[in-house]
């Protein structure tokens, strides 16, 4: 069984390769029974979406005034 | 929250093939130069590229056919520029100070799982609001620009070439002369700090029943 702390790990690195099918199992049923990892694995995708919005100029501007150093 | 400065502001009408005017140009400059300071880490570079891409913008503006927004448009062409400049610049980040730089990690790591490596109740992740609904909000914005800001600059450096440029990993273990599984490593380590500096600045407590 996995633990959310190794499931934290394997979410971040779906994000950049496929994953193993035995790490692909051991990670759904983790997330059946955690909403902890659950919720941690949708915030990992908001934060890809958010990135590439930004990157792409369509964020909401954040008002204008100068970046701090 | 404010739709003041929601950024239509600023756009050219969708439907105009016009020549871009300076002023709308410059009053996308703030954000520019937030974009490229928060991946450069670096004011006077930040605002020598911003200042190339508004003048580029310019020259090149009969090819801005209003297809995208005029925002959209320019951040195209910052990106290509940051993109260039992080080529050309080379091994920018000490890599010795790539997995160094976070000397809290092992403490932070502790904060958040037990010993057995489960979310502590304190750290456990709660649901967001719906991200469509966040991305239009200037607050959601706010605090993801300071979680950003307040990575470790070579970890948010990294993790900001992966995800704002579009490098792909082999390109970026290649130029910082570091093997994939510590490039994992440290893009683990940003976004598990991303969210959870987004969780205090923007999550709301929900339900947990771990």
């Amino acid at each position: 069984m996995l633990s959310c702390k190794e499931v934290t790990e394997i979410c971040s690195l779906e994000m950049e390769q496929p994953i193993a099918l035995g790490q692909r199992l051991g990670l759904g049923l983790h997330l059946m029974m955690c909403s902890g990892c659950t919720n941690y694995r949708r915030q990992m995708r908001v934060i890809r979406r958010a990135m590439l919005a930004y990157a792409d100029g369509v964020a909401v501007s954040t008002g204008g005034e100068e970046p701090k150093e | 929250m404010s739709k003041a400065d929601s950024p239509s502001q600023n756009d050219q009408p969708p439907s105009a093939v016009q020549a871009i005017s300076a002023d709308a140009l410059i009053a996308l400059r703030a954000d520019m130069l937030k974009f490229a300071q928060l991946q450069l880490r670096n004011r006077e570079t930040a605002e020598d590229l911003v200042q190339e891409s508004i003048e580029a913008a310019l020259k090149q503006s009969s090819t801005f056919a209003g297809r995208s927004t005029l925002k959209t448009w320019v951040f195209a062409i910052l990106r290509n520029r940051i993109i260039d400049h992080v080529r050309q610049a080379g091994r920018t980040v000490a890599v010795s100070n790539l997995l160094e730089e976070d000397e809290n990690w092992l403490e932070r790591q502790d904060a958040l799982f037990s010993e057995k490596g489960g979310w502590r109740d304190s750290a456990r992740p709660q649901t967001w609001p719906a991200p469509e609904e966040s991305m239009q909000s200037q607050q959601f914005w706010r605090v993801f620009e300071a979680c950003l800001d307040h990575l470790p600059p070579n970890t948010g450096r990294v993790f900001m070439m992966r995800e704002f440029l579009g490098f792909d990993t082999e390109e970026i273990c290649t130029q910082l002369s570091i093997t994939s599984t510590n490039l994992h490593v440290i893009l683990h380590r940003a976004r598990l700090k991303l969210r959870g500096c987004m969780e205090i600045g923007w999550g709301h407590p929900g339900e947990a029943t771990c």
